[in-house]
């Protein structure tokens, strides 16, 4: 049916702001930044791989009413947006210092798991983010096409 | 007002981040009043509005989570899970696991353990959906 994820969305409540975390912080680049007049699509990529455009959405008019913009503010806020995103690294103590250093605020220090070495962050806004370290060995972790036959 | 909300949502989740990430460590509300900029009378009142139970019940359940993964996924003896949660006592522990699981933590492992199959999932993820809710605590 598909072949890939080409964009997912996280909503923030600055674009500003949000450019300076996920491209002054954490290093991806802008996509694009286009004035639509309604709005600002603004997306951003990974430096080596633009496969996956992560939309950084504000919620406001013309996607919300005012009344529900308020209130996925206010979900956001909380972490309780439901936006997330996992990355991948090669080297999880490392960027976790990197970053660290840089004031980012972490939820959970570099820990081992039995899929690799991953820690977890919020967004300037309350999203959650994750990256992780594969374990050399696995190229993916295991687990899912045992779980369910492709439909 | 959204703005005031937004803020005090954002200094609570920031609040509540720290419970998570000191699970180990006795409920220190001044120290999480601080860090959610509001005054030790307000913090658990203010907590419970924006995520729905106490600062307390929170951790209470986030450590039996721990606890579920120590059961499940190691060898640990039962004290020592006890301990390494943050319980002081085996009798609390045990109580109060058993009426949110509902079952003993020994009879927990013993079924978990029998079942063992292990999955890929985010361990961000896996710590969410795997804090008990619904039950009372006692």
């Amino acid at each position: 049916m598909f072949k890939h994820i080409t964009h997912t969305t996280i909503y923030v409540t600055d674009q500003d702001e949000a450019l300076a975390f996920y491209v002054g912080k954490l290093g991806m680049v802008v996509q694009t930044d286009a004035d639509m007049d309604v709005m600002r699509y603004l997306t951003v990529t990974l430096p080596d791989d633009d496969s996956l455009e992560l939309m950084l959405l504000l919620p406001g008019p013309p996607l919300h009413d005012e009344a529900t913009a308020e209130q996925v503010r206010e979900l956001i806020a909380k972490g309780g947006a439901g936006g997330g995103v996992i990355f991948e690294t090669d080297d999880c103590v490392g960027t976790y210092e990197r970053l660290r250093d840089l004031g980012v605020e972490f939820t959970q220090e570099p820990t081992e798991r039995f899929y690799g070495t991953d820690c977890a962050l919020r967004d300037p806004f309350g999203n959650p983010l994750r990256f992780t370290e594969r374990p050399a060995t696995s190229a993916r972790p295991a687990g899912r096409a045992a779980a369910a036959p492709p439909r | 007002m959204s703005r005031a909300i937004e803020d005090r949502n954002r200094r609570m989740l920031r609040a509540r981040d720290t419970i998570d990430r000191s699970f180990a460590a006795p409920l220190d509300v001044a120290a999480l009043a601080r860090v959610a900029h509001v005054s030790p009378a307000h913090f658990s009142r203010q907590f419970r509005a924006v995520f729905g139970e106490t600062p307390h019940r929170y951790l209470q359940r986030r450590r039996i989570e721990r606890a579920m993964e120590l059961l499940r996924d190691t060898d640990r003896p039962v004290t020592d899970v006890c301990l390494d949660v943050g319980f002081a006592s085996l009798g609390t522990f045990s109580r109060t696991f058993s009426a949110v699981v509902g079952e003993s933590p020994s009879a927990y492992r013993e079924r978990t353990q029998a079942t063992r199959a292990p999955q890929y999932v985010p361990a961000c993820l896996e710590k969410t959906l795997r804090r008990p809710v619904g039950a009372p605590l006692p």
